[in-house]
């Protein structure tokens, strides 16, 4: 920043040093049909200015439970809070700009521009028939930048990779300029370069002050960048800590259904996963030497 | 956490942000696009003077001006006649009619987010439509307004239906399919239609001009009660631009920027059905207009909606005159009825849209 500069712009709306807003989960039960519930009487307590990543098998619960943080989704049972307030309580304008949401499968309409497509970021924060002002403008730009992806602005997003793409929607929801941000998968389909990409982007939020919660898939990945690890297995939460303390053998074996052998990596002292053999499948996840989760379930709280 | 460490989070607005590329280029198409709407904004001035100027009767551009400011100067009144009496009514009853067409085409398209979406082209004009023959036929309904409650009931009934359809066909309720649905309940209202009015010739007289839609035989009076009712779905209209807008990246990125999915699709139910529904109270079930508004102005100034609603306005105004003064002069020295025409143009340019798509998809 130079002296010469004006106003600066932040991405993070309130004054350096405010304390990042506590998004919790507390005995949430969410479905999206009434008699069959994905997510079980979920606690959950996301660790502010954190990253943490949501793990488990496929039908595990994981999307759900964003989507329900998210407010995408409507509890069945339990709630949602924000610093205390139920998020359904909360205007949806306002929460927009607390939390933004990165889902699956976002749509580019045909012809859109990176620009223009991360300018509608801003709709949160733009009275009803007010245009485009210089800061919206200025928070596009310094969105972009954030995602490094201020090159593409004119670039339409059907000729964007998929990596340059999935920077552009996380310029989106950067523009909102939210304490909070939810994405789900935003590194499936993405070959490792990409994802690796992707990560650091968010690792890069997470160190402005954001936090960030994100669904992936890959558990070295997501051992190399979380802060915070929660581990899911059928719509509850079987771990929940640091990735040294979470990714275990005996917890990957139950919430995964694979033996596998965890080392440590040399360089980050983070543990990497090696799949080694499916479990037979006979074997019930729940008998293990976890306890069983849905009766305690893990709470984490942490401070900055 | 300090300021010192925040201090990366502050993204500087660096001197130059104004000429960033990306800035640079909004204000290059931004003069592309004023220049698109002032071509738009000729092409509809054009539009009126034809239909204005251009009739069964010759009259010159003199006549037609002299009609319009000193009727009594003309020599022969049948001209002053011609021009005040048939051709500004039609003239602004096509106006208004294309305005809303065009708009409830975008409303639709963006709500549905399907390119096709047409009101006439899914069966809501239809519903509208035959809602009145009911009107007239059960009711003995008569009077502009009555006419237009019965016009506005049966698109509402035929757009929630329509909706209802498409929700419960999910992932399945494809573009062409919605299409193939709208046809089909236009061809089952049409055969109720006749069911109707089989049994009703006085009926069946007065609504013979409008099956086809027809902006002759209308009157001024009727068009002007009608209008607030037009203003009214534009107003609806511009509240949604941006909505829509949010809508186009997904239902949970829309529910993400803070929008409600019931709102906006309650709020485009109202636009399209006032648009759409008094559209065809005064000209008749017109289909392809709002499908043609739409894509001309999507071609012209792209997908954002509050630029694409104005355009597809004027776009929608333009195409329902020249087909209207089109379907005057090819079969002097009677007259084809603008439905008719617009049908006659509109059908290939379907065909042409749709085949263009597969072949982007593929």
């Amino acid at each position: 920043m130079t002296a010469t500069a004006p106003a600066p712009v932040t991405l993070s709306p309130d004054a350096p040093g405010a304390a990042a807003p506590a998004l919790r989960a507390e005995n949430l039960t969410l479905g999206y049909t009434k008699d069959r519930p994905v997510v079980h009487g979920v606690d959950v307590a996301v660790r502010p200015g954190a990253l943490t990543v949501l793990v488990g098998a496929n039908a595990s619960g994981k999307s759900t439970l964003l989507r329900g943080l998210a407010r995408l989704l409507p509890a069945h049972e339990g709630h949602v809070t924000l610093d205390g307030d139920p998020i359904e309580r909360i205007p949806a304008r306002q929460l927009a700009r607390t939390i933004g949401v990165l889902p699956q499968n976002p749509i580019a309409p045909e012809g859109i521009t990176a620009g223009e497509l991360v300018a509608r970021g801003r709709y949160p924060h733009q009275p009803v028939f007010r245009g485009r002002s210089s800061d919206d403008d200025a928070v596009v730009a310094a969105s972009l930048a954030a995602t490094d992806a201020a090159s593409l602005a004119e670039r339409r997003m059907d000729e964007l990779s998929g990596g340059q793409r999935q920077r552009v929607w996380i310029a989106m929801a950067l523009a909102q300029q939210p304490r909070i941000l939810l994405l789900d998968e935003p590194t499936s389909a993405l070959d490792v370069a990409h994802q690796v990409e992707v990560l650091d982007v968010l690792r890069a939020e997470v160190d402005r002050g954001t936090t960030v919660v994100v669904v992936l898939h890959d558990l070295t990945l997501a051992a190399r960048y979380a802060d915070e690890l929660v581990v899911l297995c059928d719509g509850r939460i079987v771990a929940q800590g640091t990735a040294g303390e979470v990714l275990t053998e005996a917890t990957v074996r139950d919430a995964f259904g694979i033996d596998a052998r965890i080392l440590t990596d040399p360089d980050t002292g983070r543990p990497v996963v090696l799949p080694r053999a499916l479990v037979s499948p006979v074997a019930s996840p729940v008998a293990s030497t976890v306890p069983n989760p849905a009766k305690t379930p893990v709470v984490f709280q942490a401070t900055v | 956490m300090t300021a010192t460490e925040a201090a990366p989070s502050e993204v500087a607005r660096p001197a130059g942000v104004a000429r960033s590329p990306h800035l640079v280029a909004s204000r290059r198409s931004r003069a592309a696009r004023l220049r698109g709407a002032a071509l738009l904004g000729l092409g509809l001035a054009l539009a009126v003077a034809l239909s204005l100027a251009l009739g069964a009767r010759a009259t010159d551009l003199a006549t037609v001006v002299t009609a319009l400011t000193d009727p009594g100067a003309l020599g022969d009144p049948a001209d002053a006649v011609a021009v005040r009496d048939l051709r500004v009514p039609r003239t602004v009853i096509g106006l208004i009619v294309g305005v809303a067409l065009g708009l409830a085409g975008v409303v639709m398209q963006g709500v549905a987010r399907n390119p096709v979406a047409d009101p006439g082209l899914l069966g809501v004009t239809a519903g509208a439509s035959f809602a009145v023959v009911l009107g007239i036929a059960l009711a003995g309904e008569t009077g502009v307004i009555g006419l237009a409650v019965w016009a506005l009931a049966g698109a509402l009934v035929t757009s929630l239906g329509i909706g209802a359809l498409a929700r419960a066909a999910g992932d399945r309720a494809t573009p062409a399919l919605l299409v193939v649905v709208g046809f089909a309940v236009t061809a089952g209202l049409g055969t109720l239609t006749t069911l109707v009015l089989l049994g009703d010739p006085a009926a069946l007289d007065r609504y013979r001009f409008w099956t086809v839609g027809s902006l002759t035989g209308r009157e001024l009076d009727a068009a002007l009660t009608l209008l607030p009712l037009v203003v009214a779905g534009v107003m609806v209209a511009a509240l949604l631009a941006r909505p829509l807008d949010a809508l186009a990246l997904g239902d949970d990125v829309a529910r993400g920027l803070g929008f409600r999915l019931g709102a906006v699709r309650g709020g485009s139910l109202v636009a399209i059905v006032l648009l759409a529904g008094t559209a065809t109270a005064l000209a008749g079930p017109l289909v392809f207009v709002g499908l043609l508004g739409a894509h001309a102005a999507r071609a012209a100034v792209g997908g954002h909606h509050g630029l694409l609603m104005p355009v597809a306005a004027v776009a929608g105004a333009a195409f329902v005159l020249v087909a209207d003064v089109i379907g005057r002069l090819v079969a002097p020295p009677g007259e084809l009825e603008v439905g008719i025409v617009i049908a006659a143009l509109g059908a290939p340019l379907l065909i042409a849209l749709v085949r263009a798509r597969r072949a982007v998809a593929a």
